[in-house]
């Protein structure tokens, strides 16, 4: 369970959430500037604080507290075991997919190491890019690879900002399929931001709507989306 | 061609640039990563040789070192010697002297990494250690490049500070700057316009060589061909 309670200024904009995500999947929903990225880099412990626009707030995941503020508590990003997949795949350029992949798995030895780089690559079905460069692949490629790359650390909390928004439909369908079987067997709890509704009813979760900073709805997606699926159908039925 | 001066001024130069580049890479990304308001400071101290006059700074490292001062009767305890008209002495005069050179193209390479790449390292479980030497430093290649090659031929050019910190010692403190001072101060224009020469080319050889040299420029982020 990943419990959150934060109060967050950046300027003009205000970012107050305080909530639980029971589900194994839950979806952040909302339109562009709800705030959805700035909340899943709060929970990854990016935005530790700003010089003069403090994080206020406590996040803890399975009882585990990960910040709070009140005690000056916040754990490196690193020791987490929590995994950011973003748009941008920020692959590291001087590196090769396989190297990329491999960063965050330097407590293993080298067989163990090479064996889980090419799990990764196969979950994601890119084994043939794995001396490939970053400059030489596509975007929706690099997408995958960055995935992979998060994934390899065996995170137990994945919180994906947008990280399919590269891929054609029936690729990010397929990859979305196998991740999720994946993500389910080995019980990594998953927060997916989103502004785009059907991501948000095909995964058939827990949703957070998020509307200029502040929660609207927590819910299941049949319920928190009924009206904006209903807006869709409609928006449909007259074109 | 006094040898002698030459060969000191390239170990000074050298034994400089290999000093600065130990302390700069670990400051230059204390500045860019730093979350301290104190960093400004730092900076600033960091940066005041380059707009200090090198005969005054040459000044106070010589009373600094010297025996008016504890620190400097301290050192020499501890050495054997003092550091005042000692080569350790130019070397450390050098290394402050040329701490700017070092440090600013640095903190120029090192903030032009993109933010999102130290984001990625950190949620990867990079330590500082591991985010400058894995990812700063080859990103920032050609900024270490240019420190390197900045704070060698500063060195080897330097003028005032070793004159005031290190006078006229064949074989110890005699560099190739003060080499040509002492010949033109002598009248012998042909002397010095050899040394000069020397200094002019051995400048502009060690640019050429070490430009040549440089990589093409690689794009930070992935799916170039997307």
């Amino acid at each position: 369970m990943l419990e959150l309670a934060l109060d967050v200024r950046r300027g003009s904009f205000h970012l107050q959430v305080e909530c639980r995500f029971a589900s194994e999947w839950t979806v952040v929903f909302g339109p562009s500037g709800a705030g959805k990225s700035t909340l899943l880099r709060l929970l990854a412990g990016l935005d530790r604080a700003h010089q003069d626009e403090p994080v206020r707030g406590r996040v803890a995941f399975e009882g585990d507290t990960l910040t709070d503020t009140a005690r000056g508590l916040w754990l490196h990003p690193g020791h987490r075991q929590t995994a950011l997949v973003t748009q941008q795949p920020s692959l590291f350029p001087h590196l090769s997919v396989a190297a990329n992949i491999a960063f965050g798995l330097r407590h293993l030895d080298h067989a163990a190491r090479a064996a889980r780089v090419q799990h990764m690559l196969e979950l994601v079905d890119a084994v043939e890019l794995t001396d490939r460069r970053p400059q030489d692949i596509s975007g929706g490629q690099a997408q995958r690879i960055a995935l992979a790359r998060a994934l390899a650390t065996g995170p137990r909390l994945l919180l994906l900002d947008e990280p399919f928004s590269a891929l054609d439909g029936a690729a990010s369908d397929a990859l979305l399929d196998r991740l999720q079987l994946w993500l389910r067997q080995r019980r990594v709890q998953t927060v997916l931001a989103t502004h785009d509704i059907t991501d948000a009813l095909a995964t058939n979760a827990e949703v957070l709507f998020l509307r200029e900073g502040r929660q609207s709805a927590l819910g299941p997606a049949n319920e928190v989306l009924a009206s904006e699926r209903k807006r869709l159908l409609a928006h449909l039925s007259a074109t | 061609m006094d040898w002698q001066a030459f060969a000191l001024t390239l170990r000074l130069a050298t034994v400089t640039t290999a000093i600065l580049l130990a302390i700069a890479v670990p400051l230059a990304a204390l500045i860019v990563l730093g979350r301290s308001r104190w960093l400004a400071v730092v900076e600033a101290l960091a940066t005041l040789p380059l707009v200090l006059p090198p005969t005054v700074l040459g000044f106070f490292l010589l009373v600094l070192l010297g025996p008016r001062t504890a620190f400097g009767r301290g050192i020499a305890v501890l050495l054997g010697h003092p550091l005042a008209f000692s080569f350790d002495g130019l070397v450390v005069g050098s290394v402050i002297y040329s701490l700017p050179f070092a440090v600013q193209p640095l903190v120029a390479g090192f903030a032009s990494v993109e933010p999102a790449l130290v984001d990625a390292a950190r949620l990867l479980g990079a330590g500082s250690a591991r985010l400058v030497l894995s990812l700063l430093v080859p990103l920032a290649r050609r900024s270490l490049i240019a420190a390197a090659v900045l704070s060698f031929l500063h060195t080897v050019g330097e003028f005032g500070v070793v004159l005031m910190l290190g006078g006229d010692i064949p074989g110890s403190t005699r560099t190739l700057s003060i080499l040509l001072y002492n010949q033109v101060e002598n009248f012998d224009y042909a002397a010095a316009g050899r040394t000069s020469a020397i200094l002019i080319v051995f400048s502009v050889v060690a640019l050429a060589i070490i430009y040549s040299k440089r990589e093409k420029r690689v794009s930070p982020a992935g799916g170039s061909r997307a």
